[in-house]
């Protein structure tokens, strides 16, 4: 998937799927599945044609968000096919019912809020009053110079600083973000890919001031270096060489901090860039498939390493297409690895997710209703099996979040714990025909793309293809128009609209961040050891230039010597070069 | 033949730009696909240019004008920048609209450095094109 080309499996998976329905399975018996048939087909022609008549209702049309055609009602014979052992029991394989045996009921989902802006002042400020708050779990944002790997003080750094994340030019910043955080205790997400191995090692030198050992350190980085050319579309280097730094991350933190989450396998960005919930699902998964590989590549076993790969998904307003797509990917998972990739150990086939609400979805308009769209994303989610969650605040068409809206977000997950009951029963949708119908649908789907993609000449080539891009790009568009027709509505957009558009309180981000900022690195690097600094950045750079010399030790040192971000970054745009994407438009 | 059908033949030429550290194109790749189907001639920057290069590229492809996207809140900086930078370099007339997400209170400033539009999240694609038409039929076409 990664590489290569022509495998047979994924065409035989799809095929499988579209071949099995002609069959029963072992939960029905011919007679009644018959009888149902029957019944259906006389209840459509009769009573239900017949008021659709009445009510000029329209009686086709109908599909999902990503374009499958949906009938009016599901009945059992629509999923007879299905064995159980397809669907199963929470924490037993394929894991479609959860990951865990007593999913909710053992433990809530990890409510975690993604948030930083500004100073590193201001971001540990806002990491406390979260924790305050009864938030479980941190989850932290980088600005824009963060994530392409340039200081404060570059050129292109110039006002970006503090915009939309916090800002981060060496450790000096991680060590006034965490001030005060027990870090052997919380657990961080960092949305960090393109410097994620140097941000993991700024993490671990926080720690080691604190007295924290790396083993103990638990967390994610998002390292997701291919769903960053196929959407996001924060890069540094060309697609190998951050593969390279990715596989000896992987390497590393196998070895050496064996509770962190080293890849976070990414479709939020991809459904954010447009795609369809489909395309989320192939896309993701094909992804996954890649690192798969490519940590078999490094030589390590799947036992080592696949339990740190975890996802992260999307939850948007299409309720049972969302749904159907978390219980779709879990299944997926298990079944690939364990069929393709010949993984036994149970703990390295169940997908683990965290869940962001759709940051598209908002509208500017009217802006409290996006709290109604989070509510139905996050509730989607949850019956979908996160096992964490972010819920966006209901001003960010407009802004950052203020502290306020991020309250009623975080306040929107403990009401659906709290009060809904919901967590009290494991997948109470299992078993729905539509839902278990659509999960089967999404799934062929699914294969149908992986084997494109393979076909393509795997993952790698057909992002430098712009094949994903093209297709993402396609589908945004295609759902711009029917918004634009009326075909979609959105509510306070093109239905029910309001003259009046009154501007909301939105956060202020102060300027003077960036000063700050830049003042903070002259005196980081006026009092570090400067040689010394020198000397471990060209440890850095040996180690980018002989290949298989892991990477990750000598920016370790680097890092805990105040080399830069930057400084590290820079070292491998001179060694790897940079990348210019393939026309998309 | 009279001068109007040869303004209504001529196609506007448009330089799509995301002229920062910000790889969230898809409401520019929207954009473009956009202006093109309603009959603009659109080239795109592709992604990560600088805003120097924004503005050689404008001067270079001859553009009518120029429609910038951010959605890093770097548009106070950006925009402004770009908008110098052709002025510098001998793009005064080439017009310079933008989008992304704009605070109201910035807008003031930016429109009076004649950078207009400042189309946000609640912008639909048709309101977007007929700006860019209409300023350019009436500032660069108006002889």
């Amino acid at each position: 998937m990664l590489r290569s080309g022509g495998e047979p499996y994924w065409k035989r998976k799809s095929k499988g799927i579209v071949e099995r329905r002609a069959r029963l399975g072992d939960l029905y018996d011919r007679g009644a599945v018959e009888a149902v048939r029957k019944g259906v087909r006389e209840w459509e022609e009769s009573v239900f044609s017949e008021q659709a008549r009445k009510q000029r209702s329209e009686s086709s049309g109908y599909q999902t968000a990503s374009g499958i055609p949906v009938k009016a009602l599901y009945v059992p014979s629509d999923i007879a096919d299905a064995d159980y052992s397809d669907q199963s029991y929470p924490g037993v394989f394929p894991y479609l019912r959860g990951v865990h045996p007593t999913m909710y009921r053992g433990r809530k989902w990890t409510m975690r809020m993604f948030s930083g802006f500004g100073t590193p002042e201001d971001t540990n400020k806002r990491l406390k009053l979260l924790l305050d708050h009864g938030e479980t779990g941190l989850s932290v944002a980088f600005d824009m110079p963060t994530l392409y790997g340039y200081d404060c003080d570059h050129e292109r750094a110039h006002g970006e600083v503090g915009r939309c994340g916090v800002n981060v030019s060496s450790l000096k910043d991680m060590e006034v973000i965490f001030d005060g955080i027990p870090l052997g205790t919380v657990s961080t997400s960092m949305t960090i890919n393109a410097p994620a191995a140097v941000l993991t090692c700024m993490y671990a030198g926080v720690a080691r001031k604190q007295g924290v050992p790396a083993e103990r350190l638990r967390g994610t980085v998002q390292a997701d270096m291919l769903k960053e050319y196929i959407a996001q579309k924060e890069w540094v280097y060309p697609p190998e060489a951050h593969l390279r730094v990715v596989k000896d991350l992987m390497v590393y933190c196998t070895k050496k901090m064996p509770l962190w989450n080293y890849i976070s396998i990414s479709g939020y960005h991809i459904r954010e860039a447009g795609s369809s919930a489909v395309q989320e699902l192939a896309f993701t998964l094909a992804d996954g498939f890649g690192y798969i590989e490519l940590g078999l590549e490094a030589g390590l076993k799947p036992a080592e390493f696949a339990p740190r790969l975890s996802f992260f998904f999307n939850s948007t307003m299409d309720f049972f297409e969302e749904i159907a797509k978390f219980r779709a990917a879990r299944r997926i998972w298990a079944t690939v690895l364990r069929e393709k990739y010949h993984v036994a150990d149970p703990r390295s086939l169940l997908m683990r997710f965290h869940t962001q609400t759709s940051g598209a979805s908002l509208t500017w308009q009217q802006p409290m209703n996006n709290i109604v769209r989070t509510t139905i994303e996050a509730l989607a989610a949850v019956l979908g099996g996160t096992q964490s969650l972010h819920t966006n605040s209901f001003d960010e068409a407009w802004a950052l979040p203020t502290e306020k809206a991020v309250q009623v977000a975080l306040r929107t997950q403990q009401v659906i714990a709290e009060e809904t009951g919901v967590p009290a029963v494991i997948d109470p949708l299992g078993g729905s025909y539509y839902v278990e119908w659509l999960t089967e649908q999404m799934e062929e789907e699914a294969y149908k793309y992986f084997d494109r993609i393979d076909a393509a000449g795997g993952i790698l080539r057909a992002i430098k293809s712009g094949y994903m891009q093209r297709e993402i790009a396609e589908n945004s568009y295609r759902l711009s128009r029917r918004v634009e027709e009326g075909k979609d509505g959105v509510v306070g957009v093109n239905k029910f609209a309001e003259d009046e558009r009154k501007p909301i309180e939105t956060l202020k981000i102060d300027f003077r961040a960036q000063r700050r900022q830049v003042r903070r690195l002259a005196q980081v690097k006026k009092e570090r050891d400067g040689p010394r600094a020198e000397a471990a950045l060209l440890g850095v750079r040996r180690a980018f230039e002989r290949e298989p010399l892991n990477s990750i030790e000598p920016m370790m040192k680097a890092v805990m010597e105040y080399a830069t971000l930057g400084e590290i970054v820079q070292v491998g745009r001179e060694v790897f070069g940079t990348w210019k994407e393939p026309l998309i438009v | 033949m009279p001068k109007k059908a040869l303004v209504a033949e001529r196609r506007i030429r448009v330089l799509v730009a995301k002229p920062g550290l910000d790889g969230h194109d898809r409401g520019v790749l929207v954009l473009a696909r956009a202006l093109r189907d309603s009959g603009m001639e659109v080239i795109y920057s592709g992604l990560l240019p600088s805003p120097e290069q924004v503005a050689r590229m404008a001067v270079d492809e001859d553009v009518d004008v120029v429609a910038l996207s951010l959605l890093n809140g770097a548009h106070m900086t950006a925009f402004p920048k770009v908008k110098r930078l052709l002025e510098r370099m001998g793009g005064r007339d080439i017009l310079v609209v933008g989008g992304g997400i704009i605070p109201e209170e910035d807008k003031p400033k930016l429109q009076s450095m004649g950078i207009t539009g400042l189309f946000g999240p609640g912008s639909s694609l048709e309101e977007i094109v007929e700006h860019v038409r209409e300023r350019v039929q009436r500032e660069r076409w108006r002889d």
